[in-house]
């Protein structure tokens, strides 16, 4: 984990060790949250906030950390930075926050961030953690906002519907596209919808490592004699 | 890491704990103070757009949000509270806030005005629980619905009760107990709001 090739670091966080896909982390706001494109995308960009100021601090000030008491301290450090945020957002993101709830706080529990504070930054430097915060941040926000666009299609039929709750005046008050005023299959809003949805996105990012694998393997294969063991 | 270790906290990592503790509960009132002002105007702007939408500002000339009561309804064992608007010291049209226990998933907060002569001026839904796609129609970003109350009366010769139940308020397709909650709370509000409207109105 203490590599500093530039590549790792994001490929870790945004695919082979994404949170929400791989490390299955954070599940109640992903599930939960992810029933309109807008929610999904300020929750994952709140939760990206979380993890690189958390990450940022945890490293800034790892010199000085006490190991036994390390996971209060961890704790106390993100609650203080997400009801931060939530203040923030409560103050000049009224309507997101209203429509957001509870999930703000619920920031707090998700593990992603514990994890990434224990096990990456408070073991390597400023500019490290920083990075590794954003590609675990961004990572978990596209699975978020990939979700909230996909349930949104289906169950509504619309995309990127209340854009002004997070976008302001910059964004109107109709959906970016919405594909008629009819309803769509309602069970993809629903709770079940999420867990199929996430089930689906883990399917296909296994067919997609399997194919990258397939592919690698057979090129290979001309010279050595790789083989595969499937695990992705 | 062996046991003595993870439970033999020294006193030096107690008062580096409680520090820490300190430092973050510091930068936790600084932010409360920045942000505490817009916060109070945020929810106040809310409801004030919430009592503009259910009873217009043309209907009253006080300050209507100033001394608002509370009401204990001894039959439906619930309280409202009752927002008063006086015309040219008249009493003139009410906001009364009140909620229903039989929505799809619970309760459900309104927001109900009235004039005096208990004519509906206006209903929102403040919360709720119900269904996303069947039951949250009663939200006027997501359905008119709600607007079917607008200048209904009791004595109308109009049946106070959805379709289903043999009444004139269309219910949702596949959802029928969220609107029945909804037209049923409206109608025992109005039936309060008209039987204690003196006793409302002479209260200081």
């Amino acid at each position: 984990m203490t590599t500093s090739t530039n590549n790792t670091a994001w490929q870790q966080g945004l695919w082979h060790n994404n949170p929400a896909l791989v490390q299955l982390l954070g599940l109640c706001p992903l599930l939960a949250v992810s029933n309109s494109t807008i929610n999904g995308l300020a929750l994952g960009l709140a939760t990206m906030l979380t993890l690189i100021i958390s990450n940022s601090v945890v490293s800034a000030t790892r010199h000085w950390l006490i190991y036994e008491i390390r996971i209060p301290v961890f704790v106390l450090l993100i609650s203080g930075i997400v009801t931060t945020i939530g203040l923030l957002m409560n103050a000049f993101a009224h309507q997101l926050y209203l429509q957001l709830g509870i999930f703000i706080p619920l920031i707090i529990t998700n593990c992603t961030i514990l994890a990434r504070a224990e096990s990456f930054a408070s073991r390597n430097p400023l500019r490290l953690a920083i990075k590794d915060g954003f590609s675990h941040g961004i990572g978990f926000a596209l699975v978020l906002l990939a979700m909230g666009a996909i349930r949104e299609l289906i169950g509504e039929g619309t995309l990127f519907a209340q854009a002004h709750l997070l976008f302001g005046a910059l964004a109107g008050t109709e959906p970016l596209l919405s594909l008629s005023t009819d309803r769509g299959l309602l069970v993809a809003v629903l709770p079940p919808g999420a867990f199929i949805v996430l089930g689906l996105l883990i399917a296909l990012k296994n067919v997609l490592d399997q194919n990258a694998l397939d592919s690698k393997s057979q090129r290979l294969n001309h010279t050595t004699d790789v083989t595969s063991t499937g695990t992705v | 890491m062996s046991a003595v270790s993870a439970t033999a906290l020294s006193k030096r990592d107690a008062v580096a704990l409680g520090c820490f503790a300190l430092a973050v509960g510091v930068i936790l009132v600084l932010a409360n103070a920045l942000t505490s002002d817009a916060i109070e105007n945020n929810v106040q702007q809310r409801f004030n757009a919430a009592l503009t939408e259910v009873l217009p500002a043309d209907y009253f000339d006080n300050d209507i949000k100033l001394s608002p009561l509370t009401f204990e309804d001894t039959t439906q064992l619930k309280t409202r509270t009752v927002y008063r608007g006086w015309n040219n010291n008249a009493p003139a049209a009410v906001v009364i806030s009140t909620h229903t226990p039989d929505g799809y998933s619970g309760r459900i907060d309104m927001l109900i005005g009235l004039t005096y002569d208990s004519e509906v001026t206006g209903v929102r839904v403040l919360n709720h629980k119900e269904t996303p796609g069947l039951g949250d129609d009663i939200e006027i970003r997501k359905s008119d619905w709600i607007l079917s109350f607008n200048g209904k009366q009791l004595d109308a010769g109009l049946r106070w009760e959805v379709k289903r139940d043999g009444g004139d308020f269309d219910q949702f397709t596949g959802a029928t107990i969220t609107p029945r909650a909804i037209v049923r709370e409206v109608r025992q509000t109005i039936e309060w709001f008209a039987q204690h409207r003196q006793q409302i109105y002479s209260t200081k």
